[in-house]
């Protein structure tokens, strides 16, 4: 059996249900999953299917409530805040609200991703978030505040700031969906090149056809379940 | 600004952009704080004015130990005391000197307003019992139906009162006596009175003939040097006969009368209320700029608390902010409660001031109240999942 070095992300058994009493609705049914390490996998599926709700289990964003998620060698369920806290700050996040502070500056926003790990000099920090932005096409757009970025440029100063700590994985939710065709497959680039040097790992959610063509794995679901799973032949 | 706060606590300063990112909403937040710092400096200031005026009184005499009458509250009331406890109270070894001080109210009828003043009947000749200006001037009260003047009497304008020296004396008639004012000294209007006076004790027999001088109101005493007033007043209480007689060292009389003002009396019950109310008020205020805030930031915390950042680098931007707007906020809010005060205490005569002690806790509570507002705040925060707060 391969360790947990192999797959960082595992998941066995989980259900996962919405709301309380009446209402209460499940929206996971024993989803059972591992992810191998440095792999882009991707999450396709209708709306509504639990996509999301995976991926915000599998990144701690979610308390889980029956099952079991693995995550880099730490078991989530149930885990105390300080674990929850460490364990985040080794994952990347790129929201499909791109979620950026509206009172900091595109570098500011990015060196948020790189003091969550404590002190840094600020100049360091600086000369880090700018080189994160240029990698994603925002070198000329450092100093503007959110508000004066467009939708794309936004997404991508997210993408800069999920990337920027030197993360192990990488939580993505659409993270293309407002990009062009460029950045777009920029982005992915970035994302492909960071499994195969660093070996961040990546799961994401996304409809775009560009990324599905050059994922590892394609994971669908429906209803709550995992209903394909597809392993892309190495190239 | 922002370089120095991003110096001082190590990373970006959030709160500081936070809330220099909208200029009005950022503006409105400081008028907030400003308001209820004004609200709370007012309603203190008027309160201390009790105090001030009510002590006003204990500082035209200088006494070890007082002896008052059961029913005396304050200095300006309650009834006689027989002379002769003062002869018995020489008695004792360790006190030094006594006399006694005659109280009443006289109205002086102006063509324009009526001044009622807290009119003392002293011994000028001993002026030992006197403080500063009044024992300076305590001469020309040995003239016959002559007074000083409380110079910051309300209605009395300050040229009146620059115009009263012993050259250009005033003269008015008070209860059929003709009373003349050789000069004036530094008094302030009170709560009880519009000003204060000051004759001989001759001269206020004359203008009360009722009044004899065996029952004056209060028994000033002295004691020599080194004796405790406190010691020897309570064996004076042993050596009077009459023990319903209130005999205090004159720091606990003043004391006991200052209690007396704020807790028994309508106007120091009312005051003592206001402040209360003032602050609850001020900690509304500063509670809903601080959680409104928190409130609108809700989205950009959680994904700080996505990225794996604690509850406690929430509480430092709170903090941050709390720290900020109490600083910021306080510098107006200080000038125009100054001015306020500054400004009704010219039109009433009361002692309304600004003191630092009043700035230090305005300034400390403030601070304290934002903090524990924002920090009320945030626990939401701390509860929920980051991903339902997206």
């Amino acid at each position: 059996m391969a360790s947990d070095d192999d797959f960082p992300i595992a998941a066995q058994g989980l259900n996962h249900w919405f709301g309380s009493g009446e209402a209460r609705k499940q929206a996971l049914y024993d989803v059972n999953l591992r992810v191998r390490r440095g792999s882009l996998t991707v999450l396709v599926g209708p709306s509504g299917s639990g996509k999301t709700t995976v991926l915000t289990l599998l990144g701690c964003l979610r308390d889980v409530q029956e099952g079991s998620v693995s995550l880099l060698g730490h078991e989530v369920h149930g885990a105390k805040s300080d674990l929850l806290i460490s364990l985040r700050k080794r994952l990347g996040f790129i929201f499909q609200a791109h979620n950026l502070h509206a009172s900091l500056t595109a570098r500011q926003n990015v060196v948020m991703g790189l003091q969550v790990h404590g002190r840094v000099d600020p100049a360091l920090a600086d000369r880090a978030a700018a080189h994160a932005l240029t990698l994603v096409g925002l070198g000329d757009r450092l100093d503007y505040l959110s508000d004066n970025l467009s939708g794309g440029q936004k997404q991508r100063v997210a993408v800069a700031r999920a990337m920027v700590g030197n993360p192990d994985v990488i939580f993505a939710d659409e993270p293309t969906a407002a990009l062009d065709r460029d950045s777009g497959s920029n982005v992915v680039d970035l994302i492909k090149k960071l499994g195969r040097e660093r070996g961040t790992t990546t799961v994401m959610v996304t409809h775009d056809n560009r990324i599905l063509d050059r994922a590892d794995r394609i994971i669908t679901l429906e209803d709550g379940r995992i209903v394909a799973d597809t392993e892309a032949v190495p190239a | 600004m922002s370089r120095l706060l991003a110096l001082l606590f190590g990373r970006l300063p959030i709160g500081w952009l936070q809330l220099t990112h909208s200029r009005t909403r950022f503006a409105a937040a400081l008028a907030g704080v400003a308001f209820a710092n004004v609200l709370v400096f007012v309603q203190l200031g008027i309160m201390n004015s009790m105090a001030t005026a009510t002590l006003k009184s204990y500082d035209f005499f200088s006494a070890d130990i007082m002896i008052s009458a059961p029913d005396a509250n304050s200095m300006t009331e309650g009834g006689n005391v027989a002379r002769q406890w003062l002869l018995q109270a020489l008695a004792d070894p360790e006190v030094a000197a006594g006399t006694g001080l005659f109280l009443a109210n006289v109205t002086w009828q102006r063509p324009t307003k009526a001044l009622a003043l807290t009119t003392y009947g002293v011994d000028p000749a001993q002026p030992e019992f006197l403080t500063g200006e009044i024992a300076a001037k305590s001469g020309t009260l040995q003239l016959q139906n002559a007074g000083l003047l409380d110079r910051f009497s309300r209605g009395l304008k300050r040229e009146e009162a620059a115009a009263i020296r012993p050259q250009t004396p005033l003269s008015f008639e008070a209860s059929g006596t003709t009373l003349t004012l050789y000069d004036t000294f530094a008094g302030g209007g009170g709560f009880g009175g519009d000003g204060y006076m000051v004759v001989s004790d001759q001269t206020f027999l004359n203008l009360f003939p009722a009044r004899t001088s065996g029952a004056p109101d209060h028994i000033l005493l002295t004691v020599v040097p080194g004796a405790d007033p406190d010691a020897v007043a309570l064996r004076l209480r042993d050596l009077i006969s009459d023990k319903t007689l209130r005999i205090r060292s004159y720091a606990a009389a003043a004391q006991e009368d200052l209690t007396y003002q704020q807790t028994k009396r309508p106007t120091g019950i009312i005051f003592g209320f206001g402040v209360i109310i003032g602050i609850l008020v001020g900690i509304v205020i500063v509670y809903q700029v601080l959680s409104t805030d928190v409130a609108d930031h809700l989205r950009e915390y959680a994904t700080f608390k996505a990225m794996g950042y604690g509850q406690w680098f929430f509480l430092g931007i709170v903090f941050e902010e709390a720290l900020i707007l109490g600083v910021l906020g306080f510098v107006p809010g200080f000038i125009v409660a100054t001015g306020l005060l500054t400004a009704m205490a010219k039109a009433t005569t009361l002692p309304l001031l600004m003191t630092s002690k009043m700035a230090m806790m305005v300034f400390f509570g403030t601070v304290a109240a934002c903090s524990l507002s924002g920090a009320i705040a945030t626990r939401r925060l701390a509860a929920a999942d980051p991903a339902d707060l997206f």
